[in-house]
């Protein structure tokens, strides 16, 4: 077991653990047809690849549809209060690094209630995977508006149409400076286990946006350009290393004009103005550039935005701990006699 | 002014019990630290002490302005003292608007040392004088002493090359040398201490050292004082003694209940006055393993150290009301998962932003009824700043026992006021004993209480075959799923309420000081001990049948309180609230208590208790509390 000093967690002998490992006895409640089902199976069918053993691993929630999510993953888990998963995964992580950390989160419990937290998990990069499930609706509580949902959507809470502008979360965590930002979509099974792949592995901060349909209060919300028919000529797939192309063939693709992305339709295969995406840089320029494209402008990018490295808040902390003790573990009684002292006969 | 003084007129010695001394100035004159210097002499000098600094709000209020006044109170003694004094002895006034706010509170009679060079035109301007209050016979109650303390300063400092804003700062050195030679006490410490904060400073050390001898010199050759006072040291338990204020105490305590547990501490916080100094505290520690955390708000700070607890480390967050306020949805998230965790709360004058820097009991029922739901915690209250190092150990103590998050009630006049302290051999405080959840057979139930205490197992990530879920919703005490059983919900919000009533067991009796049953039992909590304490004793001293007790347990309350109470013909509850434990001994004993609230942002005097006991007893009419001149200025 864990020891209470920090200590790591020694992973002997680690049988090879299979998705079934991950299912708990709970009975799912989602809804029929829910994109929740899909972010579950492909979490479980990731897990094992891992190779971390499960008692080291913790998912924590919030509220709303989501973050549910705990109870169905035979692990440790918390489902805590609305918008604040973020905060009990940093303190956990912080003080005990050695444990992998999963925040499973929606966009009103991330974007709204939680959203201050969001801002500062992702600014001090602290090691932990973050899948916000982007359904543009408030769910569990039957239908209302959510900070990313469309302006003008008429909802249960705006019958007249929203009057104000959504949110794009990639834009606010790479605006924070997370340092692993991904999208990916709940009915594309294997980016979207790919994806939780590759953010699970980064250390540091991961960030993941899974468009995620709610087929009961929002059904179609990203139809237009994720339906299957549709999606290789409306959805662009980012690549590190690859040119930005798209189509059934790869035929069209992303280039600059100035500071604006413009579409390229049936670039020659050879056309070097085609961006080369590349996720491992400093600067957030490019990503931005890719976040601003959407539908029906634009093919709607999926995949990783943004992936460096950058020292860990919960490292940095450890360190911190470790160097003062290496120098010389501090002494109770000394330290209560530190200072001006006298005696009393 | 040279430090050699030809001149030495020997001066007749008063032996004093007890003296209070208030300095006062501009927020920028140093007065805290000339306070702090004084009082860490007086310790080693062996009084007893109290202390209380009066901070002003602002950080940076206009120079010379009343609301930019900073306060500090001494009171030390040749006995016993619980309390940093009434009425001040003397006070050092180092311009008209700290004479202005302070003066109503000097005795009559009191000796009054202010700075005369101060007292021109434009700072009588900004302290609301027409005139000269040292020119218009105003001031014909107190001995008052003008001395030119900027301009005899000055010319100390001559020829070091400092500019005259420079050599201003030194000032309150200079009055403290004069207040340190009144009282016979030396300037080793000072000069030590000085040797050491400016050791990259030498103008400034040099600066001072001579503005402080400057000062002593002066009280020895000027004819302005025509007597020394002295104060016997007190008779004190041996031991090793130090001086202490509250919010370090607070910070050594959980310290040392960390190390007496073996488990690593971990501390998150939002900056908030009067308990910021806890986080700056813990934050040097990280030699001795603790975490500390600056979160970005009260909830992100409860937050984490929620994730903590549950990570099976001694968590711990702390804050003033406002920011209890923010904490209370996730305080009842660790209700419900029974986490252990403690939340400090150095409470302040409310409601809402209320008066950051003064001091108020009025959170005593937002810790006990402050969240949704029937949401039991365990309460704690430290009764002096020393205390506060033995509560600190207790809320743990209890915590990691019974499961379940304690609150931990300080306030601004603990954290902030000192006294000395024995310190502690580490072998003699309590060992604290906890446990993570043992193996099980099969599926494990985070439920499964303890037959004795109710508490459920702490099952900490990384531990095998322990995983389970937990949460905010409702869950079976049999399985741990959600349950929305109608029984289940009964019978685990029921277990929540009996598992810290029964934490009564692991609680002290209440200690009852004076007569075991009598007229009068004068009932207090938290930072008010020392001002009942006295009052009572006072009252016994002069034949009245009082007694007096200090409940440091607030959730349970000790088993024998209703025994105690009934044990008297009355009961006062002097608060600086508007009657909240009253409300609580009322509703649980139905005990007629008699309340006594003052909502000042001050502490209580002894007086004031004594005059309200006179009148609980029917030895004189109704007692009313009068807050003199200061109040009306706004300002005290
Ligand atoms: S309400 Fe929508 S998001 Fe929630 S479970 Fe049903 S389909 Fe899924």
């Amino acid at each position: 077991m864990a020891t209470a000093t920090n200590g790591n967690i020694i992973t002997e002998d680690l049988p090879v653990l299979t998705r079934k490992d991950f299912v708990t006895d709970q009975e799912v409640r989602w809804c029929p047809g829910c994109g929740d089902y899909s972010i579950l199976a492909q979490m479980q069918k990731m897990l094992p690849e891992l190779r971390v053993p499960k008692e080291n691993l913790v998912f924590i929630s919030g509220i709303g549809c989501s973050s549910r999510f705990p109870y169905y993953v035979e692990t440790y888990g918390f489902h805590s209060i609305h918008g604040r998963a973020l905060t009990l995964a940093t303190g956990l992580k912080a003080s005990r690094p050695e444990l992998k950390v999963f925040v499973i989160t929606g966009d009103g419990d991330g974007l709204s209630i939680g959203g201050n937290h969001l801002l500062h998990a992702m600014r001090r990069n602290i090691d932990l995977t973050v899948v916000l499930f982007n359904n543009r609706i408030y769910g569990l509580t039957k239908g209302q508006f959510s900070p990313t949902s469309e302006m003008g959507k008429i909802t249960k809470s705006s019958p007249y149409g929203t009057t104000e502008i959504p949110l794009n979360p990639i834009r606010i965590a790479l605006a924070a400076g997370a340092t692993f930002v991904a999208r990916s979509l709940d009915r594309d099974t294997k980016h979207l286990e790919e994806t939780l792949y590759k953010a699970a592995q980064h250390k540091g901060v991961s960030f993941v946006e899974v468009y995620q349909n709610c087929n009961i209060f929002n059904d179609g919300a990203f139809a237009a350009f994720a339906e299957k028919d549709v999606r290789a000529d409306r959805m662009i797939y980012l690549e590190d290393g690859k040119p930005l192309r798209f189509g059934k063939d790869g035929q069209h693709g992303i280039r600059l004009n100035g500071f604006q992305p413009e579409v390229v339709e049936n670039a020659a295969a050879d056309d070097a103005s085609i961006l080369v995406h590349n996720v491992n840089q400093e600067n957030t320029i490019l990503a931005n550039i890719l976040v601003s494209m959407d539908y029906p402008d634009f093919p709607v990018p999926i995949g990783v935005f943004r992936d460096v490295d950058h020292p860990t808040f919960d490292d940095l902390l450890q360190k911190q701990v470790d160097d003062a003790m290496a120098k010389g573990k501090g002494d109770l009684g000394e330290l209560l006699r530190s200072g001006e002292t006298w005696e009393v006969g | 002014m040279t430090t050699e003084s030809p001149v030495r007129t020997p001066r007749p010695v008063e032996e004093l019990d007890r003296v209070t001394i208030r300095f006062a100035g501009d927020s920028g004159d140093g007065m805290q630290l000339t306070g702090t210097q004084f009082t860490k002499t007086t310790a080693v000098f062996g009084n007893d002490l109290a202390t209380l600094p009066d901070y002003p709000a602002e950080i940076r209020a206009p120079t010379g302005s009343l609301p930019g006044v900073s306060g500090f109170q001494i009171s030390f003694a040749s006995t016993d003292i619980r309390t940093p004094g009434d009425q001040p002895d003397v006070l050092v006034a180092m311009n008209p608007a700290a004479l202005r706010t302070n003066i109503n509170d000097l005795r009559q009679g009191g000796l009054l040392i202010v700075d005369e060079d101060e007292f021109n035109a434009a700072n009588l301007k900004k302290a609301g004088y027409p005139l000269n209050p040292l020119e218009d016979g105003g001031l014909a109650r107190y001995q008052v002493v003008r001395v030119q303390i900027t301009r005899q300063n000055e010319l100390a400092l001559e020829g070091l090359p400092l500019n005259t804003a420079q050599k201003f700062k030194s000032r309150n050195f200079y009055a403290l040398g004069l207040v340190l030679w009144l009282y016979g006490r030396s300037m080793d410490t000072t000069i030590k201490w000085a040797n050491d904060r400016f050791k990259r400073m030498p103008d400034q050390l040099e600066a001072n050292v001579r503005a402080l001898k400057a000062g002593y010199n002066f009280g020895e050759t000027s004819e302005l004082f025509h007597s020394r006072y002295e104060v016997a040291p007190a008779e004190v338990a041996p031991g090793t003694y130090r001086h202490i204020s509250g919010n370090e105490a607070t910070a050594l305590g959980f310290l040392a209940a960390s190390e007496l547990a073996g488990l690593p501490l971990f501390y998150a916080s939002y900056p908030i006055t009067p308990a910021s100094d806890v986080l700056h505290e813990l934050s040097k520690l990280r030699n001795f393993g603790v975490k500390t955390f600056q979160a970005e708000d009260e909830i992100a700070a409860i937050g984490a150290a929620i994730g903590a607890a549950y990570g099976g480390q001694m968590s711990l967050t702390g804050t003033s009301g406002p920011g209890l306020a923010l904490k209370s949805e996730a305080l009842n998230l660790a209700v419900m998962t029974e986490l252990p965790l403690v939340v400090i709360d150095v409470q302040r004058a409310g409601p809402s932003t209320g008066m950051p820097t003064k001091t108020e009991q009025s959170d005593l029922l937002q810790a006990m009824f402050g969240r949704n739901g029937d949401s039991p915690v365990i309460i704690v209250a430290p009764a002096t700043p020393s205390e506060c190092f033995t509560m600190a150990i207790e809320a743990f103590r209890l915590a990691l026992k019974y499961m379940v998050p304690v609150i931990y009630l300080s306030d601004g006049y603990l954290g902030n006021g000192s006294e000395p302290w024995r310190i502690p051999d580490i072998g003699e405080l309590p060992r604290i004993s906890w446990s993570y959840a043992g193996p099980v057979e099969g599926e494990f139930n985070p439920y499964q209480r303890d037959p004795v205490t109710l508490a459920r197992p702490w099952a900490v990530p990384g531990q095998k075959g322990l995983t389970h879920r937990i949460g905010g919703i409702e869950k079976s005490g049999q399985t741990g799923d959600i349950s929305y059983d109608p029984r289940n919900h009964h019978t685990m919000t029921l277990a929540r309420m009996e598992r810290v009533a029964r934490s009564v067991a692991d609680i002290p009796a209440l200690e009852v000081q004076g007569p075991s049953e009598g007229d009068l039992l004068v009932l207090g909590w938290g930072g008010t001990y020392g001002a009942i304490a006295s009052a009572a004793e006072k009252a016994r001293k002069a034949g009245k049948s009082v007694a007096s007790a200090h409940l440091r347990y607030l959730n349970p309350f000790p088993g024998n309180l209703e025994q105690v109470l009934r044990s008297y013909k009355r009961v006062l509850i002097p608060e600086l609230n508007t009657g909240q434990l009253s409300l609580l001994i009322r509703g649980k004993f139905v005990i007629d208590a008699v309340p006594f609230n003052k909502i000042s942002g001050q502490p209580f005097k002894i007086a004031e208790v004594e005059g309200k006991i006179d009148e609980v007893l029917g030895l004189t009419g109704p007692y009313e509390l009068s807050f003199g001149g200061a109040a009306v200025l706004g300002g005290g």
